[in-house]
């Protein structure tokens, strides 16, 4: 715990990482050439790369790139692969733990404990890729010879704002995998370390690429760009800055984004459903009965 | 015709008659092109689903020891070596057909080739080049790949190609007018070029990558079985996806049912993407499946490929010396 | 000149490829001399010290000694499970017992070979379906119900359901690995115990699965297996500590089971016997509807108690179909089931081979005419080829009884309320199969056919997300997905 990245005891000049960000299955910088200093582990300063619009829109197209393919695929699968960043999301827990308490300012037991919580957590929402369909599909008994079904399917892509937790960046990424749909994810001042670290864990998930795409940025920057874009179909903006949701609110209304807000949520609590139903578009099919 | 037409396989009677009266002369004669479709329409449709996994559980057969190097060397003796670029020069055509002929020159028991595939204009270089050996000429005619000119041009390109030596001649179908439901039309264009071919055995290229569905991939195996086609082959290699197990199990069933009803033996060549002996194997295992013992030959299934010769070089040799060839172990042309 | 050429040449007949023996190595699978019950988590002799040999069915060659549980060990399991309940399964919150399940899953898949290759030596079916089908089957259904293990508020509308308690739970030789995944999963994601019961003739993949719980750290009691026959079984299901019974077999068996628990308050489940229609239209996809009827009943040997083992076809392509299917089955592969090019493997035992030859022969006594594909049987072993009966009429032996083998049983009709008669005049009503190109009239036949199951231009299909299950004398419950859990779940 809380080694710091400059250097080590033994004199030795320890190896800083480099935080980019991800975007179509690959660590970029920003287009911009800019980065913002984060506070890292051991109190010390760490460059992030700073995300601008032109990064928002290439992620945007690489999601929507890999929409068909990734939503195409077998519930069964995608929550396999939910399942794997949980495991690889807890073989760095020791690393999670350090950026946890330096981003969060927790105690280290509160910390770990955050670590493992949201590991459950993406455990919890694997389970729910293949049940989905248990809650929000119906056979629905019309009057006549007709055989009609609702069923749920993916929204599209959807753009979730990250909350400035662990906790909270899964409970609102997490759901929108598991409903079938493509993420890119803006985390703002507040938390980008983890997210950048979530990002290195997603890349050695099963996630193919452009299904998951991490930004770290300005969000009053960045906000109008993703809210008013017309290739996202969805927006969560659980995590963004209280004072941008309204202008976010409204920029959506230009190509009817659904739109998940939520006031001051807490993370702690397990979140329920009400964000996978959020991102399904239901779909009711009608089908003749006779010989 | 439908109504008897519809179940299992066309009735006997109805296939003659629709050879009669479509393979003639008369292009867009109202009735004849309305009972084709219907006889067409009356093939029995194919399910996606169970065809997929009946050729993925095929692909899974395991073919071992001395069955494997009869396999390789088979499947050698089955490829149309293939060329079909804008920059084919005469030297580019001269070093495949010496390939065609040794494909390996350490061990001169290999080959040949069934044939060698290029453009019109460069048959009569590839027929001196091949003169003396077994090895055929095909060239790809009708305007390939996409097939879209006047028919007298398409016809011309056949003529020329058949003059200049031609064994076989490669044909593409006209899509846009299958998928526009002019199968007449497909049929009527399917005639003149075997005409136009003469002695020479017409292969009728269906381009399965853009007729999309399995049902038409069948269709359009019986307009062209119907039309006079020597062989049906599944794609240009210039059109994605090419030749898939699916694809080429259907077309085999349809070989296998016009046999039945017509006792005419049509052969199956499958072409594009085909790069590896295992890939090769797969679709052998497949004719083995699905075809009587006589298609296991040369005279009755090709592959049309470049560089899966070399591969299955390297599986014999592993086969023949116990390791791994390399790639330079065998010249690339 | 190559060989291929050489034929050619000669004049002889085309090569045909060989698939010369692919067998699966037995290597990877380490069987041992002798097998112990599993017991409190750990394996543990029986009390009264008798074992009973389990074989190859291939080859008829002996593999292992497996304990005999007697009366007294199946009350100890039961004591375990209860204990194992009341202290430890059933107060962990569901999160933490989903973590159990899906480690689970996972080493099933890590040990997927071993499972496959054991299952096809002690079963006798191809290891092309123990490795493409039982054991992936068997891994995603723990996964499927790992994922309920901490959402038992959402299975259905009201207060959380809690669990029931012990369950005891015997099934089958059939798919001994995956019924055993049926059984365990939904129990244990729900909050249950188990004591499982193998059968006789198959019981070494539940004991391989037993050290997967081992290495999952699954605490012990939560999951026991006691191996023996009927009188384990019985004794198992009789228990007092037992609250729920889930059965899968014979229907004369699961009649005894129901008639014994009758006033014990205990919950039951019956996946039983079934005599599958399979109804093939004029407008069948006709290609795939054969392999259809192939794998409807000659997948695992008929072994299978949804097998479409009464082929109704439409009169007007009836010759068609049968000819067809005669030219499928001469490509299919009989014998050993370790190769990896066989289709069918060995009868599962002696008696099983008896009863398919005894009624094969009522078959031919009737009036049926029996064609059976030419493949060689082995010399060794318990065998017998694909055969389809012709000239069966609905009311012939064959037509009514369930066979649990490789034979096929062929018959008419003319219309589609005609089909809908012949396949529910049975007592049975587990699953059926159509046939049509025409969606509308898939979904006519499925309405009225009196089965837990329609297939539709498929057949034999299992997901852990869908249910599984009988109508009439084929049982009552259902397995997988969220009306699986129900069986394990209070009231």
């Amino acid at each position: 715990m809380g080694s710091k990245p400059t250097s080590s005891g033994n004199g030795r000049l320890s190896v800083a990482k480099t935080r980019k960000l991800y975007i179509d299955g690959a660590f970029v910088r920003s287009e911009s050439g800019r980065s913002f200093v984060e506070t890292g582990p051991g109190g010390v300063a760490v460059n992030v790369a700073w995300a601008s619009r032109k990064d928002v829109r290439d992620a945007v197209s690489a999601a929507r790139r890999r929409l068909p393919a990734w939503s195409a695929l077998t519930a069964y699968n995608r929550g396999q692969i939910l399942y794997r960043l949980a495991e690889m999301i807890e073989s760095r827990s020791g690393e999670f733990a350090e950026l946890v308490l330096a981003q969060e300012g927790c105690g280290e037991a509160a910390a770990r404990a955050e670590v493992e919580a949201a590991v459950d957590r993406w455990v919890w929402y694997a389970g729910w890729t293949d049940k989905i369909g248990h809650l929000a599909a119906s056979v629905n008994p019309v009057a006549g010879p007709y055989f009609n079904f609702s069923l749920p399917e993916p929204t599209g892509v959807v753009a979730v704002f990250a909350p400035a937790s662990l906790l909270g960046i899964t409970s609102v990424l997490a759901p929108v995998m598991a409903a079938g749909n493509v993420a890119v994810m803006v985390a703002g001042e507040r938390g980008s370390l983890v997210a950048a670290s979530l990002a290195e864990a997603v890349a050695t998930s099963d996630f193919p690429a452009g299904s998951v795409n991490i930004l770290t940025g300005r969000q009053p920057e960045l906000a109008g760009t993703v809210s008013t874009h017309r290739g996202i179909d969805g927006l969560d903006l659980s995590g963004l800055l209280p004072e941008l949701r309204a202008e976010a609110e409204s920029g959506a209304a230009g190509s009817v984004k659904r739109v998940f807000s939520e006031g001051a949520p807490d993370w702690t609590g397990l979140p329920g459903v009400s964000r996978v139903l959020s991102f399904v578009e239901v779909k009711t099919v009608w089908h003749p009965i006779g010989i | 015709m439908t109504g008897s037409a519809a179940q299992g396989s066309p009735s006997p009677p109805a296939v003659p008659e629709a050879s009669a009266a479509f393979g003639g002369h008369a292009p867009g004669v109202r009735e004849g092109g309305e009972s084709l479709a219907g006889f067409l329409r009356g093939l029995p449709g194919v399910d996606q689903t169970g065809l997929e996994s009946r050729a993925a559980a095929l692909a899974t057969r395991s073919v071992k020891a001395g069955s494997k190097i009869r396999a390789l060397e088979l499947a050698i003796s089955m490829v149309d070596l293939t060329t079909l670029e804008g920059s084919d020069t005469p030297g580019k055509v001269r070093a495949l057909c010496a390939k065609a002929m040794l494909p390996d020159a350490a061990d001169p028991a290999v080959g040949p080739v069934a044939a060698v595939c290029v453009y019109p204009d460069r048959v009569s270089l590839a027929k001196a080049e091949l003169s003396g050996s077994p090895v055929l000429v095909a060239a790809v005619a009708t305007a390939f790949p996409s097939g879209r000119s006047q028919l007298a041009v398409k016809l011309a390109d056949v003529e020329a190609a058949v003059t200049a030596g031609a064994d076989e001649v490669d044909m593409v179908i006209d899509r846009a007018a299958f998928l526009a439901g002019e199968y007449a039309h497909v049929l009527f264009e399917i005639g003149e070029v075997k005409k136009a071919c003469g002695g020479a055995h017409l292969k009728v290229i269906l381009e399965t990558g853009e007729l999309a569905t399995y049902d038409n991939v069948k269709r359009a195996s019986w307009i062209a079985m119907l039309g006079g086609a020597d062989f049906i082959k599944t794609s240009t290699g210039k059109v994605a996806p090419a030749s898939t197990l699916p694809v080429a199990l259907v077309m085999m069933e349809a070989v296998r049912e016009y046999h039945r009803e017509t006792g005419r033996l049509v052969g199956v060549k499958v072409a594009g993407g085909i790069r590896t002996a295992k890939d090769a194997i797969r679709y052998l295992v497949l004719v083995n499946e699905t075809l009587p013992a006589q298609w296991m030959d040369r005279s009755l299934f090709r592959f049309g490929a470049s560089s899966l010769l070399n591969d299955l070089l390297i599986q014999r040799y592993k086969q023949t010396h116990g390791a791994y060839g390399g790639p330079d172990d065998f010249s690339l042309e | 000149m190559t060989s291929a050429s050489n034929d050619r040449a000669a004049g002889n007949a085309p090569l045909a490829i060989e698939y010369a023996p692919a067998p699966e190595s037995k290597a990877v699978v380490n069987i041992r001399e002798r097998y112990q019950l599993f017991i409190d988590g750990s394996f543990v002799p029986p009390l009264q010290g008798g074992y009973f040999p389990t074989i190859n069915p291939a080859t008829e060659e002996p593999l292992a000694e497996v304990a005999l549980a007697g009366e007294d060990d199946v009350d100890r399991a039961v004591g375990a499970a209860r204990r194992a309940f009341d202290e430890v399964w059933s107060p962990m919150p569901g999160r933490e017992r989903a973590k159990y399940i899906f480690r689970i899953a996972r080493i099933i898949q890590e040990r997927a070979r071993e499972l496959a290759v054991l299952e096809s030596i002690d079963n006798g079916k191809p290891i092309r379906e123990s490795r493409d089908v039982d054991v992936p089957l068997a891994a995603a259904y723990f996964f499927y119900y790992a994922g309920w293990a901490d959402k038992l508020e959402y299975v259905r509308p009201g207060p959380v359901p809690g669990p029931i308690g012990v369950a005891g739970q015997v099934i089958p030789w059939n798919f001994p690995l995956l019924m055993a995944a049926w059984k365990l999963a939904p129990a244990l994601a729900a909050g249950n115990t188990c004591v499982l019961k193998p059968a006789e003739t198959t019981p070494l993949s539940a004991l391989l699965l037993a050290e997967i719980f081992q290495q999952a750290e699954l605490p012990p009691g939560v999951a026991n297996i006691v191996t023996g026959a009927g009188a384990t079984g019985a004794a198992l299901v009789a228990h007092p500590g037992v609250g729920k019974v889930a059965f899968t077999g014979s229907t004369e068996v699961g009649k005894q089971i129901q008639g014994e628990l009758a006033g014990s308050g205990k919950r039951l489940t019956l996946e039983l016997g079934g005599k599958a229609a399979n109804i093939i239209f004029d407008d069948a996809p006709i290609e795939q509807a054969i392999e259809g009827i192939v794998n409807g009943i000659y997948f695992n040997q008929g072994h299978v108690c949804c097998a479409g083992s009464r082929l109704l076809v439409q009169e007007s392509i009836a010759d068609e179909v049968v000819e067809r299917l005669r030219r499928r089955l001469a490509t299919l592969r009989l014998g050993d089931p370790l190769d990896k090019n066989t289709d069918i493997g060995a009868i599962n035992s002696a008696a099983q081979l008896e009863k398919i030859r005894r009624l094969s022969k009522t078959g031919e006594a009737e009036g049926g005419i029996s064609w059976s594909s030419g493949c060689a049987l082995p010399e060794r072993g318990y065998w017998f080829p694909p055969t389809v009966f012709t000239k069966v009429e609905p009311a012939h032996t064959i037509a009514r009884e369930e066979i649990f083998g490789p034979v096929l049983s062929v018959m008419t009709f003319r219309t589609p309320e005609e089909a809908v008669q012949r396949a529910n005049n049975t007592v049975y009503g587990l699953s059926a199969g159509v046939w049509t190109e025409k969606g509308s009239r898939i979904l006519w036949m499925a309405e009225r056919l009196r089965a837990g199951v329609v297939w539709a231009n498929t057949y034999n299909r299992f997901d852990p997300a869908s249910p599984f299950g009988g109508f009439k004398e084929s049982g009552f419950g259902r397995e997988g997905g969220r009306h699986g859990l129900e069986a394990y779940l209070e009231r």
